[in-house]
């Protein structure tokens, strides 16, 4: 097993944690967190995948789209934390409405 | 060197693990500010990951926007969740759900049904 | 609810084996497009694979990247001003460490955008490098200029897709397609394109941080 492929474990164990995390918390934070986490592993998988060549120089193009994909996760953090100010200002939760009355 | 692929695979044990375990700590603590610094925790070993699978450019910009940026932001918003819990109804900047006025109406009519 | 609580568990283990043994399945050793990017990388103006695929073969990918920036800087700003709690006086450490350490950010900053060209780093990492400093100055109670009211503050956020898409069109005159730059003056076309992108996106991730719009933006 090459470092690649041990790695791309660890980004399959992180995704299972995050839609674990995604699913049952019910905090908005911390389904923000489980999301940020979610992409990070899928990020992972792609860097890991893209060094699995041991010898050779990794592929560029899977670190170019990580990059993108780092940029445009933080933007999403940004305005899912935005909505969630929102909602907590026009209704006073910190949960979903559906994971209150359940 | 027989040594030194012990040495890396032991490094690269570290890191995945470390990375399992910090994942499931910040999603499992109670407190949310422990949580997000867990978090910000979690990008940085994450970038010690990227510089291991020869991803240096990925490394800076995971140190910088990951570990950065969304550390700051989700404090930001923690900050203006506790500061809009802790100030009085009156005080608060948007206004609430009219709850008050339809009773106050009602109360006014002798007989409303 | 239970229902799907008891199901959760199954189902995570089955995407985790299912996706280990797609893993498992993959090709030994396959260098992927690595060689198709190295036999390319001297006609593309730079020598960093990366910036290379960002800025000239993806280069599309990258302009649409900082619309959804953009994008994410009106989503926000669309939901008005924020009731919340105002930036608390910084204390000495906090002080003394935003000014010993902002000129050193400004100063990688500008490295990094340099030698996104032959060595790790680019338009992306110096802009965020950039806007760390700026968010450390906020955070100890710096307040932008007010002569930075709307107009300049807009253009400086469209500073960086207009630029893109000017020096992708001017390819255009010479004959040649969108964003394909000629080989020659290609080093020089992205070293300007990523300038470009580095003030935009710092801005634009600086004002991702702030929140609110600026003020004046919402009449009522």
């Amino acid at each position: 097993m090459t470092a690649a492929t041990f790695y791309a474990f660890v980004a399959v164990g992180l995704l299972c944690i995050a839609l674990h995390g995604l699913v049952t918390q019910q905090h908005l934070v911390r389904k923000i967190l489980s999301l940020n986490i979610l992409g990070s592993s899928v990020f992972l998988l792609l860097v890991a995948l893209a060094k699995r060549a041991p010898d050779a120089p990794p592929d560029p193009v899977s670190h170019a789209m990580v990059i993108t994909g780092i940029v445009v996760a933080v933007s999403a953090t940004a305005l899912t934390l935005s909505l969630m100010l929102k909602l907590h200002e026009a209704t006073g939760l910190t949960q979903l409405p559906e994971d209150t009355e359940g | 060197m027989e040594a030194l692929n012990l040495l890396t695979w032991a490094i690269d044990a570290l890191l995945g693990l470390c990375l399992l375990w910090l994942a499931w700590w910040a999603l499992a603590t109670p407190e949310l500010f422990r949580a997000i610094v867990l978090f910000v925790v979690f990008s940085l070993f994450l970038a010690l990951v990227w510089v291991r699978l020869a991803a240096p450019d990925v490394a800076l910009a995971e140190a910088a926007i990951g570990a950065g940026l969304t550390g700051a932001l989700l404090m930001s918003a923690m900050a203006r969740l506790h500061a809009a819990t802790a100030t009085p109804p009156e005080l608060r900047g948007s206004p609430e759900p009219d709850t008050d006025a339809p009773k106050a109406a009602d109360a006014g009519r002798p007989d409303s049904p | 609810m239970t229902l799907m609580r008891c199901l959760l568990i199954p189902l995570l283990m089955a995407i985790a084996v299912g996706l280990c043994l797609t893993i498992l399945s993959l090709p030994e050793g396959e260098p992927g497009l690595q060689e198709a990017v190295a036999q390319q990388l001297t006609d593309s103006g730079v020598r960093n694979p990366v910036t290379a695929v960002l800025l000239n073969f993806r280069a599309y990918d990258t302009l649409l990247e900082l619309v959804v920036l953009l994008l994410a800087v009106l989503g926000v700003w669309s939901f008005g001003a924020h009731a919340g709690a105002s930036a608390p006086g910084a204390g000495e450490v906090l002080d003394a460490l935003a000014r010993l350490i902002t000129p050193i950010l400004i100063l990688v900053s500008v490295y990094l955008l340099w030698a996104g060209a032959h060595a790790p780093g680019g338009a992306f990492q110096a802009g965020a490098v950039l806007s760390a400093a700026a968010v450390l100055l906020i955070l100890c109670g710096w307040q932008p200029p007010a002569v930075l009211g709307r107009a300049p503050l807009r253009l400086g956020l469209t500073l960086g897709i207009t630029g893109f898409l000017l020096v992708g069109m001017s390819t255009l005159f010479s004959g040649r397609s969108l964003l394909q730059y000629p080989p020659d003056h290609a080093g020089s076309l992205i070293m300007l394109i990523e300038t470009a992108a580095t003030g935009a996106i710092a801005l634009t991730l600086t004002l991702l941080f702030i929140g609110t719009a600026p003020a004046g933006r919402n009449p009522s």
